[in-house]
């Protein structure tokens, strides 16, 4: 594909072309997808994740700066949500991000979640990929701020930060359950604001009354940041950086990733199996199936079972 | 399948309000649109390479200082220079028919709007001239 071709050359208009092509996920994606593939791999997957209003933005931005100013090139994709209503988005990451703008080492993309639940775009894994393959040392995911734990960006990043704030209600109920889970490096953001210690001892407590033994043998470092200043942001990025390192030297790497790539894939053929089933069953058909469950005549799980055998049934 | 447009909103110009673009953001949002939203006082440059980062199709610029006439040429300048002169641009705020009609006919912008135009009528204006297609192979 000469878009992928061009992308990979380093041309930017291209590059940006390719990822609404995969957003789009249709037949042109999977083609453009099958080209970049041996490309990827390459990248450190870097995912910030945390509730509406945290600084994750102004964080991404503070990072991006020290990367680069440690020579390294660092992709941004910022994903906000789709409002329900309209289909419509407004995608605002952006604003917290002027600084890294005039820089071609450094490229930053907004994406809507167009629908999709967990903190993600259905596509957003597909727009790293390419990110990835044009050369992107570091690519930055920021998730949309749900304020729940965003187990999605888990599958995606090497690396898991989570953006808290002190002070949010009340004390430990604050912290939601889960995103002890999902982090591998802390922040407690907005450090000059009253309560920051508070929030920091409570984690740091958290920690080690959930945990037995921590997982992948990592134990989260909490930094207390000032995004807005960029006060600590070094040390956030050697804590990305030293949890890299951690999964490299415990070869942890390609266990976790042969992980993605196997959900990935299921996933795909789940989807495509569907796809191609519902494609041999005739409208006509599926209508009387769903009129006999509303009737009570049958159940779900057996018109299931029927469809499915009776499209095996005739592949054999 | 159909993918939504997706336009920037941006204020280029150092004056220091941007309650307008908000209003326009939203508008194209409740149309169905994806916008990128960068805020205040952005200078050309910023604009052409936040255009073509998110790779939208249109840019909507929002301009209240007066300094319009070499603001709007500098970005139409920039974008052909760089690949992007399929991206349509639309213009809103105050601009005197003169200048409005200059920066149609000798700078490529598509339409101003002025204060008293309508969401519906941007909103419409950008669905039916888009030079990309919404739907996409
Ligand atoms: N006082 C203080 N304000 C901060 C700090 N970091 C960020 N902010 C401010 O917090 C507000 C929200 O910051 P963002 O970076 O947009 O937060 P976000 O988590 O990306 O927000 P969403 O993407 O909307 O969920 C902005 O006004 C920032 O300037 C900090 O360390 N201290
Ligand atoms: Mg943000």
């Amino acid at each position: 594909m000469e878009l992928v071709e061009k992308a990979l050359a380093g041309n930017r208009r291209a590059l940006s072309r390719l990822i609404t092509v995969v957003e789009a996920g249709d037949a042109t994606a999977r083609q453009a997808l099958a080209a970049l593939y041996p490309h990827t791999g390459r990248a450190h997957i870097v995912g910030v994740t945390g509730a509406p209003g945290t600084g994750k933005s102004t964080l991404v931005n503070q990072l991006a700066l020290h990367w680069r100013a440690q020579g390294r090139t660092v992709a941004v994709l910022a994903v906000d949500p789709t409002s329900p209503f309209s289909g419509g988005a407004i995608l605002g990451d952006r604003i917290r991000m002027q600084a890294l703008g005039g820089d071609p080492g450094c490229y930053i993309r907004s994406m809507a979640s167009r629908g999709s639940l967990g903190g993600l775009a259905r596509s957003t894994g597909d727009a790293v990929k390419v990110l990835d393959a044009a050369g992107f040392e570091i690519v930055i995911v920021e998730t949309v701020g749900a304020g729940q734990a965003e187990v999605e960006i888990t599958r995606e990043a090497h690396t898991v930060i989570v953006v808290e704030i002190p002070g949010m209600g009340d004390d430990i109920q604050a912290i939601k359950a889960g995103i002890l889970e999902i982090a591998d490096v802390f922040v407690v953001n907005k450090a000059d604001r009253e309560g920051a210690e508070r929030t920091l001892r409570q984690l740091q407590m958290m920690l080690h009354l959930g945990a037995g033994e921590p997982r992948d043998g990592w134990d989260p470092p909490i930094v207390q940041t000032v995004a807005n200043t960029g006060k600590n942001i070094p040390e956030v990025a050697a804590a990305v950086e030293r949890h890299l390192a951690h999964l490299k030297a415990n070869d942890l790497l390609a266990p976790r990733e042969r992980q993605r790539i196997e959900r990935e894939w299921t996933m795909i053929v789940r989807e495509s199996l569907l796809n191609e089933l519902f494609a041999r069953i005739p409208a006509s058909e599926r209508d009387t199936l769903i009129a006999r469950m509303q009737a009570r005549q049958v159940d779900p799980y057996a018109a299931a079972s029927q469809v499915v055998a009776a499209v095996f049934e005739d592949s054999i | 399948m159909e993918r939504p447009i997706r336009v920037l909103v941006a204020k280029p110009g150092l004056d220091g309000h941007d309650r307008g673009a908000k209003v326009i953001a939203r508008a194209l949002r409740d149309a169905g649109m994806e916008v990128i939203y960068t805020g205040l006082q952005q200078t050309p440059q910023m604009i052409v390479e936040a255009a073509l980062q998110e790779d939208v199709d249109c840019i909507g610029l929002s301009i209240l200082s007066g300094a319009h006439m070499t603001l709007l040429p500098k970005i139409m300048q920039l974008l052909k220079a760089n690949e992007g002169d399929d991206v349509l641009v639309v213009a809103g705020g105050i601009i005197s028919d003169e200048d409005a009609r200059s920066l149609r006919q000798e700078h490529g912008i598509a339409e101003i709007f002025g204060p008293g135009a309508s969401t519906h009528t941007i909103t419409d204006f950008i669905r039916a001239n888009i030079k990309r297609p919404a739907v996409e192979g």
